[in-house]
């Protein structure tokens, strides 16, 4: 059928707007705005951090001075003003992690509306969560269950109180604060996150999980998650985020830093839904995020999936560095876009090692005048003999406004190693909706429904609890757009 | 009546492609339309589920004793209208139980009915599965994806005789079909056929009709309906072909 109808039907559909927007009237501890030596001594006092943080801290810092905004994205926003931004905000009262009475009400109905029990009753979905608000850890549940098994799970500031020495040898070796613009600011300024130790031959009985909020206005979010697997561990980690809706952009800026010794593996699920700005694209988070595994040990894995529906701006490729022989990186992405929304998002994958193996699966799924870019680079050095990559990249346009674009980058130095590309693109045509409106499926279903059974190879490396969240997802985010 | 068409007109972008139709279903009957390659038969059958794009630019379309027109694709399909397609459509990563489950479920809110509890509906898919003899394994795969022509047509009459519909059009339903596929389809409507629903039967051949025995016959030829008549019709239009009608309508 026409052009015009697919466009109109589109349209209509993917007008819908985030429902995750409400603001939680916490009082709130705040830095004044803007960057110095001074912010940083100060994030760093309220943190009661040892002096060789600071150092840490401030290293970045200068070295961030000397850098530029990285402009090589196919990305568009106005300048960001970083004088103009709180670099620390925490809920006043400090809730005590013993107790949930303890927590602020507020917080723990914020959690509620987010779908997010912090109760115990989490115990029956195996999942132990972390929440960070705005820039502070507040709870972190089933501590006690983790550490009967040696497992550390707690706020990466609780981590640089009690086990200094594995933050010390960890932390910024995956992600070094020289790895880019917003790694060097994350490391001056990062505020909270989450802190992941599993011991030798542990597999982790429970999944992990984050949750991350931005709650106040004009503050930056910028958490610190580490999480180190030794020889034979195992862990599942998951991370949610969302944020209020307000007019003015938010911005986030993490790092993640993985790594896993020999036969250690590390799977690490995000849905990421921070605010992605209204129909108008006005508000928003931007979102530039470095997250980056080390395969260290021999037949090391580090898997990343992601499903990501939010932000205004998303600048974000996770990344495995295979250097263990018969290590294995995999990235399966689906990466939403609607209204003005831009994303510009894939993954690094580096061979080093013998033998190693990737896999790159990635659904980029664009409607309204949104822009959604697959930047991927495949490196395979001389000394990886006998790798492989596959990659598979696949967009799919909703309405003919949207842009959708791959870049990606294969460099094979060895000759035993062998690199697939696969990619396509398609659009969900006025057939497949007729099709589902003439059996009683409405547009808006037939939308999901669609969409879900194409990006159903990713969803299904979710754990189940996240998928579901997922898919529900993928569907309100499309509200309102396609046809 | 179940369904009454009233001097019903029909464009495609501008383009006039059903020129004041008349037709008359009562509960209980079968009609079957034929006619020469596009003389709308496929746009009758659009226009009637309301396919965006169908433009009705004249007459109505009584279903139920209601004016349909207006109506959109989906609200038709849970008031009870079913199209089998001549063409259906592929949706990959769809799974068949998943699309017909949404599908069932959207049908039943619709008439204020609670979601099918999983085990219900694996044992009416079982069911239905036997009654067209569509391969167990169809159900698992995307739906139609991959599918031969043959399995996409009984893969719709599969879908019929789990929605159970009160109104089903069958656009060439038969073609594609080996003989065996072709009573099994044939079987499949017989037994979906009541006092309560109705079936319009859009075919290019009286073979069908030896399986579905219509009570009407009409043909359809440049956007009306030019003859109306009783099985016995079909006979003479396969033994004839259109061009006598022509001449007829001409003098
Ligand atoms: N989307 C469209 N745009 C323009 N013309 C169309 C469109 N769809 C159908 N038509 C035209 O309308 C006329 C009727 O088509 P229709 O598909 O209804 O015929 P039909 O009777 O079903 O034919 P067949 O027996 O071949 O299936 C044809 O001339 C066709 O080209
Ligand atoms: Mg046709």
């Amino acid at each position: 059928m026409s052009e015009n109808t697919d466009n109109n039907i589109l349209e209509e559909v993917t007008s819908g707007e985030y429902k995750f927007g409400f603001f939680t009237d916490i009082e709130t501890d705040l830095a004044p705005r803007g960057l110095t030596e001074d912010t940083i001594r100060f994030i760093s006092a309220k943190k009661e951090e040892p002096e060789w943080m600071l150092e840490f801290r401030l290293k970045a810092f200068r070295h961030w001075l000397t850098l530029k905004v990285p402009e090589w994205a196919h990305l568009h926003y106005p300048e960001i003003d970083y004088q103009d931004i709180h670099y620390y905000a925490a809920p006043k009262k400090r809730p005590q992690l013993n107790s949930l009475d303890e927590v602020d009400p507020e917080l723990l109905d914020t959690f509620k509306r987010l779908g997010i029990s912090l109760d115990e009753q989490k115990r029956l979905s195996n999942v132990a969560v972390d929440a960070v608000i705005d820039s502070v850890s507040v709870k972190t549940t089933f501590q006690s269950t983790l550490a009967k098994k040696g497992i550390i799970f707690c706020s990466f500031s609780d981590a640089v109180k009690n086990h200094p020495e594995l933050v010390k040898k960890y932390m910024g070796t995956v992600v070094p604060y020289t790895d880019n613009y917003y790694a060097a600011l994350n490391s001056a300024v990062f505020s909270d996150g989450s802190f992941c130790y599993i011991p030798k031959g542990v597999r982790s009985p429970l999944e992990l999980s984050t949750y991350f909020r931005i709650n106040a206005a004009n503050t930056g979010q910028f958490e610190r998650t580490l999480i180190v697997a030794e020889e034979g561990g195992y862990v599942s980690y998951l991370e949610g985020c969302t944020a209020p809706q307000r007019d003015e952009n938010q911005l986030h800026a993490a790092i993640v830093e993985i790594i896993a010794m020999d036969d250690a593996e590390v799977k690490y699920s995000t849905v990421q839904n921070w605010y992605p700005g209204d129909k108008e694209g006005k508000g928003g988070v931007y979102n530039f995020v470095t997250k980056r595994g080390l395969c260290k040990g021999q037949r090391s894995k580090i898997s990343w999936t992601q499903v990501e529906t939010g932000s205004a701006i998303t600048w974000k490729y996770p990344s495995c560095v295979l250097l263990g022989d018969h290590a294995i990186g995999e990235f399966y992405s689906v990466a939403v876009t609607n209204h003005f929304q831009q994303a510009d998002t894939g993954t690094k994958m580096i061979h080093i090692g013998k033998n190693t193996r990737s896999t790159i699966i990635s659904k980029g799924i664009s409607a309204g005048k949104s822009n959604n870019s697959y930047r991927g680079l495949v490196k395979i050095m001389p000394g990886a003999t006998n790798s492989r990559n596959f990659s598979q990249c696949d967009s799919l346009l909703l309405g003919s406004r949207c842009g959708a674009h791959t870049f990606p980058f294969i460099d094979t130095r060895n000759h035993s190693s062998i690199v697939e590309h696969e990619a396509t693109t398609s659009k969900i045509s006025e057939d497949q909706l007729f099709y589902c409106n003439q059996r009683g499926i409405d547009t808006e279903k037939a939308i999901g429904l669609i969409v879900n059974g194409y990006a159903k190879e990713v969803l299904n490396k979710l754990p189940m609890e996240f998928a579901v969240e997922a898919q529900k997802l993928l569907a309100i985010t499309l509200e309102g757009s396609v046809g | 009546m179940l369904l009454n068409i009233k001097d019903l007109t029909v464009a495609i972008n501008g383009k006039e492609i059903i020129k004041g139709l008349n037709l008359q279903v009562n509960k209980g009957e079968v009609h079957a339309i034929m006619g020469p390659n596009g003389s709308g038969k496929s746009t009758l059958a659009a226009a009637i589920t309301g396919r965006d794009g169908y433009e009705v630019t004249k007459g109505e379309i009584w279903y139920k004793g209601q004016n349909i027109v207006g109506l959109e694709a989906d609200e038709r399909a849970n008031m009870g209208i079913f199209l089998s397609f001549q063409y259906p459509v592929e949706i990959p990563g769809v799974s068949m139980t998943n699309f017909m489950r949404t599908a069932l479920n959207a049908q039943r809110e619709y008439r204020g009915q609670p979601n099918i509890p999983a085990g219900e509906f694996l044992k009416l898919m079982e069911e239905k599965k036997k009654m067209v003899d569509i391969h167990a394994k169809l159900t698992k795969r995307s739906v139609n994806e991959g599918f031969s022509g043959g399995e996409k047509k009984k893969n719709e009459i599969f879908q019929m005789a789990l929605l159970e519909p009160t109104l089903a059009i069958l656009d060439e339903t038969d073609s594609g079909l080996d003989i065996d596929a072709l009573r099994t389809v044939a079987k499949g409507v017989n037994e979906l056929r009541s006092s309560e629903n109705g079936f319009v039967v859009i075919t290019h051949y009286q073979r069908l009709l030896e399986y579905i025995v219509p009570d009407y016959v009409h043909v359809l030829s440049d956007g009306k309906i030019v003859k109306s008549g009783t099985k016995n019709l079909a006979l003479d239009l396969e033994e004839k072909g259109y061009e006598w009608l022509k001449e007829e309508a001409a003098v």
